[in-house]
């Protein structure tokens, strides 16, 4: 049993491989003890421990036996659930990554958003709250019936909000406003995925692929299918269980 | 350290900012330096050089003004140290690679400005570097044009003498830089009050020369595998290079080259064999900016050379001896300036053609291009980088960043994802 974790802003996500199967994985809250969570969620022995995401030296010190970057794992985890996959985008919590694939499935090259977490989860989940939706599958659902024409012309996460305020106030639908917040999600990501010069097949993976929403908009905008795995925040848990099994 | 505060208070310095500069070093100091593996020991007159870093050196200089020497600041490696030396000065680089004075700098510069620039600014401004009060003048150059018109603000504060350097190298633009050295010469022997002649540049070319070639001996070292010293390590003495006492200094590195000799007889080295080679290239990293060199040798790789103002570019080429009246001398310095390949240079070919030899001569597994904020120059020259090394198939990670330190955790996890891939 090889064992993944991957420690990110939002959450911790967790992963077990025996063989080719996946036996257990599981997906908690980050919270405010990042490694004290990690650590309650490992049961049993396991032949390895890979860590990745932010938190993932702080897991190396404490519990984990290596440490792979969140690009290596959601590579691997990517290629391992859709074979002869060549690009990889993953978008998490705070960071938006696109990642290459050379012919074997191996990194050939990737970009990733500087500090600013524009265009991340963390931007829909704030702009989900300005509209006043309970939970963000709500905000999905509901702005897929947006009408298109509004545009969000800020890609900061704080101007971005009060745009969207400000535009509530001259009492446009929040269903079109929604619908223009995700495509300025999806401008910021196809814009990363076009400057590498992606190719398909394309997987989608992070916490931001559970939104149909922009995976709609995504796959209109680049007109290609996007890939998505039933699970998509798990990938790089995943990924990093699968290169404990490599190093073996 | 001995106690020096009698000495700053008596330079001007404001001694509450002075104090929370310093202890902003050594904590930065120690995590990336002093917790390396397998340092060689002659690093330990480095170390102390950055442990006096307000103290020894700066006494020296002051002992230099007390005997009616003067000392003269630059920012650049095109303004020419042989001769500020050969008529009695002292050269002293006054770059800083640290957020200092901020609030003050952006009094009278824009917010949005390269780190380097604001920093120098910050520096003078709330009067915290014993270096720039030192310094009876300082010498600024035509190089980029945040520079050039930050020297207009920084010549109410001390005396500016700008050298115009051209932005091509056609022959009227050797031409002009032929006439700028000289015009150097002069404005330099008249503000010293001593006269340069032929035979006092021929030293000081000679001794420049000496430093040069005992910083290249360093690099050749690192061609070795293991590398026998750290990118880090190297930097640092790069570094220490654009103000220590020349003869002092070149001693110094050429007893660590003795040292690390023996190193790569018996195959020792501060990484494994075998681990990812970098080269960093792009703007300067003055002290003590260390910020990426620290998260590339802590991320598993190892940095074999610096194509940057503090490392290569600062030593690659030599002023040629072979003159001897004050006319040769001069065109030969000249010379070996021009040769430097900066990105203010169009087109800036050189450097291209330069960075795939350092690739194969360094035996380079991939290269990381580090641009300050906002600065253009390199920021778009990157371009022509990437066309060159993508054509040659060598990985590049390009890296925009300044002195802060808000974007750690995104740098590092880029340059491991890197390392990561150069390793496959």
């Amino acid at each position: 049993m090889y064992a993944g974790i991957d420690i990110g802003s939002r959450t911790i996500c967790f992963a077990v491989v025996s063989g080719d199967q996946v036996i257990h994985s599981k997906i908690t809250d980050t919270g405010f003890e990042p490694v004290k969570t990690a650590r309650s969620l490992l049961k049993g022995n396991y032949e390895k421990i890979v860590a990745t995401g932010y938190g993932r030296h702080a897991a190396v010190s404490d519990f984990a036996d290596n440490v792979i970057t969140e690009i290596k794992a959601h590579a691997l985890g990517a290629v391992f659930l859709f074979p002869g996959a060549r690009t990889v985008l993953d978008i998490g919590g705070q960071d938006t990554k696109v990642i290459l694939l050379n012919d074997g499935g191996s990194v050939s090259d990737f970009q990733m958003n500087d500090k600013c977490s524009a265009g991340t989860g963390k931007f829909l989940e704030i702009m989900s709250g300005a509209l006043g939706y309970a939970h963000l599958p709500e905000f999905a659902e509901k702005s897929l019936s947006g009408r298109s024409g509004v545009k969000i012309s800020s890609m900061c996460t704080v101007f971005a909000e009060s745009e969207a305020v400000s535009l509530l106030h001259r009492g446009i639908k929040r269903e079109d406003i929604g619908i223009a917040l995700h495509s300025s999600v999806v401008d910021k990501a196809a814009g990363m995925l076009v400057r590498v010069g992606f190719k398909a097949p394309l997987v989608f993976t992070g916490g931001v692929a559970n939104n149909h929403c922009i995976v709609k908009l995504l796959s209109e905008r680049l007109g290609v299918e996007v890939l998505v795995p039933p699970q998509p925040q798990l990938v790089g848990a995943l990924g990093a269980a699968l290169s404990g099994r490599k190093n073996i | 350290m001995a106690d020096y505060r009698k000495m700053w208070r008596d330079m001007g310095l404001n001694m509450e900012s002075h104090d929370q500069l310093l202890e902003a070093l050594p904590p930065t100091y120690h995590d990336a330096y002093l917790t390396q593996n397998n340092r060689p020991a002659s690093m330990e007159y480095f170390d102390f050089v950055v442990n006096e870093i307000h103290g020894l050196r700066v006494q020296e200089l002051q002992e230099h003004k007390a005997g009616g020497g003067k000392v003269i600041g630059t920012f650049c490696v095109f303004v020419p140290e042989e001769i500020i030396r050969a008529a009695g000065g002292i050269c002293i680089g006054l770059c800083s690679g640290i957020e200092i004075g901020t609030a003050e700098a952006e009094k009278v510069l824009p917010r949005n400005i390269c780190p380097l620039i604001k920093s120098f600014m910050g520096f003078k401004l709330a009067k915290v570097c014993p270096y720039f009060e030192s310094s009876d003048m300082v010498v600024g150059e035509t190089t980029c044009d945040g520079k050039k018109k930050a020297f207009e603000i920084l010549n109410d504060y001390v005396p500016v003498y700008v050298m115009e350097t051209p932005h091509m190298k056609k022959e009227r633009d050797w031409q002009l830089w032929r006439e700028e050295v000289r015009d150097f010469a002069r404005h330099i022997e008249e503000f010293t009050g001593i006269g340069i002649s032929a035979s006092s540049l021929a030293q000081s070319v000679r001794e420049a020369n000496e430093k040069r070639r005992a910083l290249r001996r360093l690099s050749e070292l690192r061609k070795c595998d293991p590398a026998p010293v750290s990118g880090k390590d190297c930097l640092l003495i790069e570094q220490i290079a654009m103000y220590d006492d020349v003869v002092r200094f070149t001693a110094k590195v050429n007893e660590l080259c003795d040292e690390l000799d023996k190193r790569v007889e018996t195959g020792s080295g501060v990484f494994p064999a075998g681990a990812p080679r970098v080269l960093v290239t792009g703007t300067p990293m003055a002290i003590p900016n260390w910020k990426i060199p620290h998260i590339i040798e802590t991320s598993g790789a190892v940095i074999v050379a610096e194509e940057l103002c503090t490392g290569l570019r600062y030593f690659e080429n030599e002023v040629d001896e072979q003159g001897t009246d004050m006319d040769a001398i001069m065109d030969n310095i000249a010379q070996r300036y021009l040769g430097i390949n900066c990105a203010v240079f169009t087109p800036n070919t050189g450097r291209m053609e330069r960075l795939l030899q350092l690739v194969k001569e360094y035996r380079v597994d991939g290269v990381i291009h580090c641009a300050l904020s906002f600065c253009n120059s390199y920021a778009v020259e990157a371009n022509r980088v990437e066309k060159v090394l993508r054509q040659e198939n060598i990985p590049l990670l390009k890296i925009e960043t300044g002195y802060d330190q808000e974007d750690t955790g995104q740098l590092k996890t880029r340059i491991e994802a890197f390392v990561e891939m150069i390793k496959e």
